[in-house]
């Protein structure tokens, strides 16, 4: 199990991650590498707080940040303030000792500072950068501004979400970190590629192409008969029945999901309503199908008799797909995940003990750690800069009182 | 140069649906050789799921195996019976991976479970997904995408908003096209290049365990960090603000004024400058307090205008908004089009199609030429005969026997 022990053999042994990024979509993705045992340098400046360390995630402080520890897990925190030619001076060096750069400003503004891929690239000719933005670094829409709602209606998984008879729904910081998910993919990969030619390369990664992605068979349909998917609510075509269903107590949901006759005939025997079993309306999958409406009134009558955890023990002892609709707070208290160690304990310097996710799979051999809170600003500055690039402690002293390293 | 990041890397797909296969796809996407392993008879159980061509179907045609199936090739072979698991090891001792999506505990039995396998071949990586992971009080459990999707914390607290205010007693919804399902197929696919990049290092392969339910909840990190972090307790109810989703003329979009030069920046496009200078609009703090009225204002100008024409002149003033694409608008976006993100695939059957490709452009490789989805079993030779070096006749004799 994931249980936080230091992994003596990290997957990412010996990799330095560089990270530019800012809020949920750019750190996530280091955030995963770090979690493999990358070591992750994420560069901060006072100048301008990372978003995290602003309201309304932080509270009171900067350093007060539980979302922003949760993001920057395992990383270090350096201070610089880019606008400085002597801080870009120290990015680059950082750069020459990096394997790869994370950011995710918009398109330009890296090269802009002189952090482009070309300039990163004279610094470290085998560094592998991703540039994540919301339509990608070409295109007549590449300087549009994006947010997780913007990427979410243009990849089309919004008009896809949502009841059929109202408005598409938002998918909301999921959608961030499911960009996220594909920038540690992507930047793995570019990894896993220069280690086993020696190159490096630049990846340009879109937002709303990465979510586009998750809509595929829609664009399918599309591709091969011109038709236009529209959004079902919890209904899957040739299941029934299936949907999320009113339980005993407030605001409590069950999900069950029939997929054949058999289990449809189970599902009635277990709720005790055989008649439905005989009931021609329900007789096969078309059948059941056509006539959901009636079907879902009638299982709610029984749902809504049961708590989610009755209804789910009962169906599932029959061998139906049953769960129920959990809350963050059902989660945190859930007995399975605790078994399976999702939840992790960390002492934070400023705000204490905070509960924390773990990495979203499990390694065997290379068990994914959480070593360390996240840094609070610049709280690696020496030791970065000193004891990594080798800088005499008076010239960062002279650099923070120049504000460059601020 | 000019090698794509996965070529030499060999991977066996024993997984239907779209979790498993979805991680094949983005690694034989980026070079992998990937052999999928289908059971005789059906295949993947995704070849019946549609869209189909015409609405006919037809198990080597339907549009979701179309998608998840390009760069695969097809054997069927059914390891659970003594003469599939011995080609089955076979192929195991030459690969590098193995996705998996069986039930906890139903591969022992028939020696395909990890510890077995790796007798075979101590670099392989094993990588399995299934809803609840390989271990705990849910494991056993039966699930399907709106299953596993509900137990990840997101599904609770939809649709917020208007879909909620509009039916305020209705269930809590489902995303849209299991969007559960690619969350773990694409985690799976991380962890297989860590395991990967951990071979590099230390020689060895090693188990992935892939929890759908896990995949799922690592993307709603920060609605669950805000619970333990700050208390904060999503439910369907939550407020929005102003700003968020308006009808127009020809569907719906997005408009998110957040900031004030943003609120400013709107205005202006919409003619009415003089609503940046009024007091219950003047910063953030009062566009919520009067946010009704601020609606208002926004509803009432989209209504008259395309998603199109409300996109690109705010858009392109730096006021955040968008359209709500649909799949129709995703083909003809002129920027998915400058990008290359639909690309031409022929398939045997279904003929030349656009296909969705991939979301990241590698400076390094450019991306391989497709290979369509296969048939069921169109390489049954190639590989086992080819390869394996079956005579012909013992590949009728395994056909005969319903092994292949």
């Amino acid at each position: 199990m994931g249980d936080g022990v230091n992994g003596a053999r990290p997957a990412l042994a010996g990799v330095r991650i560089l990270d530019f990024s800012s809020l949920l979509a750019g750190p996530i993705s280091p955030l995963f590498l770090g979690m493999l045992g990358a070591e992750v340098i994420k560069v901060e400046s006072r100048v301008r707080l990372e978003g995290m360390r602003r309201p309304p995630y932080a509270y009171d402080d900067p350093e007060q940040s539980p979302v922003y520890n949760s993001l920057n897990l395992n990383k270090l925190c350096v201070q610089l303030n880019l606008k400085e030619p002597a801080a870009l001076e120290l990015a680059l060096r950082l750069v020459s000792v990096s394997d790869a750069v994370v950011e995710n400003m918009r398109p330009g503004v890296m090269d802009r500072m002189g952090l482009g891929y070309d300039r990163l690239r004279q610094a470290n000719p085998t560094i592998v950068m991703i540039s994540g933005s919301s339509a990608g670094r070409h295109g007549p829409e590449s300087s549009y501004p994006g947010y997780a709602n913007v990427f979410n209606s243009l990849s089309g998984l919004g008009h896809l979400t949502g009841y059929p008879d109202a408005p598409p729904s938002e998918l909301r910081d999921s959608i961030d970190a499911r960009v996220g998910a594909t920038s540690a993919f992507a930047v793995l990969t570019g990894l896993f590629h220069r280690r086993r030619t020696g190159e490096g390369g630049f990846i340009d990664l879109s937002a709303s192409e990465a979510l586009a992605m998750f809509g595929g068979e829609a664009l399918m349909e599309y591709a091969m008969n011109g038709r236009v998917q529209h959004r079902r609510g919890n209904r899957e075509p040739g299941m029934a029945p299936h949907g999320c269903y009113r339980c005993q107590g407030d605001d409590t949901w069950v999900t069950i999901a029939v997929e054949n006759d058999t289990e449809w005939r189970a599902l009635c025997r277990a709720v005790g309503r055989e008649d439905w079993a005989s009931d021609p309306r329900f007789a096969d999958r078309l059948l059941r199908c056509r006539n959901q409406d009636a079907l879902d009134e009638f299982l709610e009558g029984w749902t809504a008799k049961h708590t989610p955890e009755e209804a789910v023990r009962i169906l599932q002892d029959a061998g139906v797909a049953a769960a129920p609709s959990m809350s963050s707070q059902d989660l945190a208290e859930d007995p399975h995940l605790r078994y399976r160690g999702v939840w992790q304990e960390i002492e934070h310097p400023v705000l204490g003990a905070q509960t924390v996710q773990a990495a979203p799979w499990k390694l065997s051999e290379t068990p994914p750690t959480i070593r360390s809170a996240g840094p609070l600003i610049g709280q690696h500055n020496h030791h970065v800069f000193v004891e990594l690039l080798g800088a005499p402690p008076e010239d960062v002293a002279r650099w923070q009182e120049a504000g460059v390293i601020n | 140069m000019v090698s794509a990041p996965f070529s030499g890397i060999t991977v066996l797909e024993r997984a239907g649906f779209i979790a498993g296969p979805y991680c094949a796809k983005l690694l034989g996407d980026l070079g992998a050789r990937v052999v999928k392993i289908e059971p005789p008879g059906a295949g993947d159980p995704a070849r019946g799921f549609g869209p189909f061509p015409g609405d006919v179907p037809d198990r080597d045609q339907s549009g979701l195996f179309l998608f998840l199936g390009t760069n695969k090739r097809s054997i069927t072979l059914d390891p659970a019976r003594p003469a599939g698991r011995e080609l089955f090891y076979r192929l195991v001792a030459t690969a590098d991976v193995l996705v998996e999506d069986s039930c906890p505990g139903t591969a022992e039995p028939f020696g395909l479970d990890y510890p077995t396998l790796r007798q075979v071949n101590p670099g392989l990586v094993y990588v399995s997904i299934t809803p609840y992971g390989q271990d705990g009080p849910r494991s056993q459990w039966k699930a399907h995408h709106i299953n596993t999707f509900h137990v990840a914390g997101e599904g609770y607290t939809m649709p917020g908003g208007i879909g909620y205010s509009m039916f305020p007693d209705r269930a809590p919804i489902t995303a849209g096209a299991h969007v559960g399902e690619y969350d773990a197929g694409l985690a799976a696919a991380s962890a297989t290049v860590a395991a990967l990049f951990a071979r590099e290092i230390w020689g060895h392969g090693q188990h992935v365990d892939v929890s759908k339910q896990e995949a799922t909840m690592a993307v709603n990190r920060l609605t669950l960090g805000l619970y333990h972090g700050v208390g904060q307790l999503n439910n369907r109810s939550r407020n929005y603000e102003y700003g968020g989703i308006y009808a127009c003329k020809d569907g719906y979009v997005n408009v998110y004024p957040r900031e004030d030069h943003q609120w400013r920046a709107l205005v202006e496009v919409m003619g009415r400058p003089e609503l940046a200078e009024q007091e219950r609009f003047l910063t953030r703090g009062d566009r919520i307090e009067h946010g009704d009225e601020a609606n208002q204002v926004i509803r009432e100008w989209t209504a008259a205008l395309t998603k199109d024409e409300i996109y690109h002149r705010l858009a392109s003033n730096s006021c955040p908004a968008s359209p709500f694409a649909t799949s129709e608008d995703l083909f003809e976006s002129p920027q998915l089009e400058a990008r290359g993100f639909f690309t031409d695939v022929e398939h045997p059957k279904a003929g030349t199609l656009r296909y969705p490709s991939q979301p990241y452009q590698f400076s390094s490789c450019p991306r391989p030429a497709d290979r369509p989805a296969p048939l069921l079993g169109q390489h049954n030779e190639e590989i086992l005969c080819g390869e394996l070096e079956l005579s012909p006749e013992e590949l009728t004799g395994l056909r005969r026997g319903g092994v292949i």
